[in-house]
């Protein structure tokens, strides 16, 4: 039964993009969206029968499907097989569920777009991509999902493709995660040389084992490590996201929400066996997680494009995420990944659909007082945005960022032996971002739908956006509490949903802890509502910010890394390509050659015009000869033709 | 028991082959040049029932059946020839002189 499923969760989708996009043209607007709803949807129920059957199950059950036999030589195997195990799950839900009430949303936000067939057809592609991704059993397996959802981001990104600011910024966005898949695959190589298979139980057991050497592990894990940042978006591989708002709204809520970026985090949450064999990567993941959640906070508090303050909120919270898969809890990294996925989608739909009644302004400051003009798109964009900040108690963010905070409070980095790190300072930097976090996403709620009216609102939202809407609320209000610090009623439920075994528990975890989590979001949110909540706000602009947009808009100087580091040698390379020793020898030998070539084509003309006067000549002579034998006399022919005969037959026998 | 031996059978189609070939060679008649053919035919059919009775195979009689036939369909194609030259109005059944096909334009 789970065999037959499990197969069908991703041919779904994959089916849905193929029948869409080989139809195109010739299929209404309609049909086409009800196509693409129904792949996903199919899919989403065939995952929640799925996750029925696996916890029903055994607690520690999985469900392998081998479907075919890839690569088979001597040292080294790879198959085409899928696992549903638990941490699989979880993302089979967020993805399918999810990425069901996009493609719901998109339906009414596309409407009018002539390329609804192209562009439906990418996003269920997407969907298949990232689903193939998390159920692959086989890290090779996994890395054709991981190309896939970097090749659908490109197309998705680059969907309006008239403007070249569009496709410059899909490019982006494939190359920047093209180096990272540059060292993943090197990664993924070193291991497949040490263990002799990618099948992640495998490696793993071999790396347990010890059958690789700890420096191995080490250079293994860091060039994951890279891949995973790169798709991420995460330190020193930011830029591409906040340019990736270059596509449709609903193509970043699937990238930010759902798939894409979610990836790196779940391929290291996988991992996470052979990530605590690798301490300092851990720590360097959880250092450059740190810095990347602090220093996207700051860039998104000073931007004043709606999308563009939502895409380094989401840099900023896989930051989180990678933080909490350096200090190994990662139950807590992907707790927050699921809320996340939830309020991320919320907040990009709600934006989507606030900016396609506001007349397609995306500047907060040209927006403004759109809370009497569209009250369910304010209540909405607020729950999101609580979510985000972790409001304590009342939304899903609260309880995932809370779970990482404790979590990053207990770690010790054990680099070496008698060196030991402390999580204290992380703690410490990720509380300031939860504050950061709370300000600059409630500056934009304060400015937006607070203050004077700034363009007027036309049009309704559409019911197909609104259902979405209205689920993806629920879920950002909702759907932490399965999940709680001990403080409060200590409920468990996710951690032991992951890993029913060893539960994730910190018993002696101090009060204050959990307060100070809490009253970070609400210190922002207040401060937020003194600097723009009145009628007349303390201030407009955060002060420096044009300094700060600069910088930002170059990527906090990464851009010109960027240039030195990959563009730079690269066109050296091709100015070497363009004049280099050896060309010109090959350039000098050509023209020798050419020398040459007329001098022998002279004389062999030469030769050739004698060789046929005289040809010309001797066929002269035997056509006069041969025609006298062409009298026209049949007779004559037939005594030719005996005499032939007969000549014929004397050579025969005499010979 | 055959009344020839095989390689009598093939002397006499040898000469009966080497007179047709020489009424095709020296008379210029056309209609004596249609007859020599025939003898020539009936020569090579008389190999085929010799080596069919040498070696007790009805195929070689097969064969002579064949080649009456052919030897007919020629006779009827070439006569008909004949006639279409009679037609066209040539009074002469003399084979030389109808070499308008001859090489270098001698006449």
């Amino acid at each position: 039964m789970g065999e037959i499923l499990l197969p069908l969760l991703i041919l779904c989708p994959l089916v849905a993009s193929m029948i869409i996009s080989v139809s195109a043209g010739r299929v209404g607007t309609c049909a086409i969206g009800a196509i693409a709803c129904v792949g996903v949807g199919l899919s989403a129920i065939l995952g929640i029968i799925l996750s029925v059957m696996l916890l029903s199950g055994p607690a520690a059950g999985v469900l392998p499907v081998v479907l075919w036999r890839w690569i088979h030589v001597a040292g080294f195997s790879a198959d085409i097989a899928l696992t549903l195990d638990r941490v699989s799950m979880v993302m089979v839900l967020v993805v399918t569920v999810v990425g069901l009430l996009i493609h719901v949303y998109a339906v009414g936000y596309m409407r009018e777009d002539p390329g609804i067939a192209r562009f439906f057809s990418c996003m269920t592609l997407f969907v298949a991509a990232m689903l193939v991704l998390v159920l692959a059993s086989d890290l090779l397996c996994l890395f054709i999902g991981w190309e896939g959802v970097g090749l659908c981001s490109y197309l998705l990104i680059g969907f309006w493709y008239d403007d070249p600011a569009n496709t410059a910024a899909a490019r982006k966005a494939f190359y920047m995660t093209r180096m990272g898949d540059a060292a993943l695959l090197c990664g993924l190589l070193l291991l497949a040389t040490a263990a002799g298979s990618l099948h992640i139980g495998a490696v793993l057991a071999a790396v347990a084992d010890g059958q690789v050497a700890p420096s191995g592990v080490n250079v293994a894990a860091l060039f994951i490590l890279v891949g995973a940042l790169a798709k991420s978006a995460q330190v020193p591989f930011q830029t591409w996201l906040p340019d990736a708002m270059a596509g449709p709204t609903p193509t970043s809520a699937l990238i930010h929400a759902a798939t894409m970026v979610t990836a790196g985090v779940y391929l290291i949450a996988r991992l996470h066996d052979l990530f605590a064999m690798a301490a300092p990567v851990m720590a360097l993941t959880a250092v450059l997680g740190t810095l990347t959640l602090l220093m996207a906070a700051c860039t998104a508090m000073v931007q004043s494009d709606l999308k563009r303050i939502l895409a380094w909120s989401t840099i900023s919270q896989l930051g989180y995420m990678f933080l909490a898969l350096g200090c190994g809890v990662w139950q807590a990294a992907l707790f927050h990944l699921m809320t996340h996925a939830f309020f991320k989608a919320l907040l990009f739909l709600t934006a989507g659909a606030v900016i396609m009644r506001a007349g397609h302004e995306q500047d907060i400051f040209r927006l403004g007082g759109l809370r009497h003009a569209m009250p369910g798109l304010t209540a909405a964009f607020v729950v999101g945005a609580s979510a985000l900040a972790g409001l304590p108690l009342v939304t899903a963010g609260f309880y995932s960022k809370e779970m990482i905070l404790s979590g990053v409070w207990h770690v010790h980095f054990g680099l070496t032996r008698e060196w030991t790190l402390s999580g204290h300072p992380l703690w410490g930097m990720a509380l300031l971002g939860a504050f950061l976090t709370a300000l600059y996403i409630f500056r934009c709620v304060f400015i937006v739908f607070c203050g004077k009216p700034g363009t007027v609102a036309t049009g309704r939202t559409s019911r197909l956006m609104g259902i979405p809407l209205g689920c993806l609320c629920f879920l950002s209000l909702c759907g932490g509490v399965i999940e709680m610090p001990d403080t409060l009623p200590p409920l468990h439920l996710f951690t032991a949903l992951l890993d029913p075994k060893t539960p994730l528990s910190h018993a002696d975890e101090p009060v204050w802890l959990v307060l100070a989590g809490a009253l970070a979001p609400l210190a922002g949110l207040g401060v937020a509502r003194v600097l723009w909540g009145r009628a007349a706000p303390v201030m407009r602009e955060i002060p420096g910010q044009a300094a700060i947009t600069r910088l930002a808009r170059a990527g906090w100087g990464m851009d010109a890394l960027y240039d030195l580091v990959f563009v730079q040698p690269f066109r050296l390379l091709t100015w070497l390509a363009h004049h280099d020793i050896l060309d010109q020898a090959i350039t000098g030998t050509g023209r020798m050659t050419r020398a040459i070539s007329g001098r022998v084509f002279r004389a062999r003309a030469g030769f050739l015009d004698k060789l046929a006067v005289w040809g010309t000549r001797a066929r002269g002579w035997a056509g006069h000869l041969l025609g006298r034998l062409d009298n026209g006399r049949v007779r004559w022919y037939a005594a030719w033709i005996a005499g032939g005969l007969c000549a014929g037959l004397a050579m025969a026998v005499l010979s | 028991m055959p009344a020839f031996s095989f390689n009598d059978t093939l002397l006499l189609a040898t000469i009966v082959f080497s007179v047709g070939l020489a009424g095709i060679l020296v008379r210029r008649n056309m209609v004596f040049m249609l007859m020599a053919l025939d003898i020539m035919l009936n020569a090579t059919a008389l190999v085929f029932v010799a080596a069919g009775a040498r070696w007790h195979d009805a195929t070689g009689q097969v064969m002579f059946v064949l080649v009456l036939a052919l030897a007919a369909v020629e006779t009827a194609v070439g006569l008909g020839i004949i006639m279409c030259l009679h037609a066209h109005g040539r009074p002469t059944l003399d084979a030389d002189t109808g070499n308008l096909l001859g090489g270098q334009g001698r006449g």
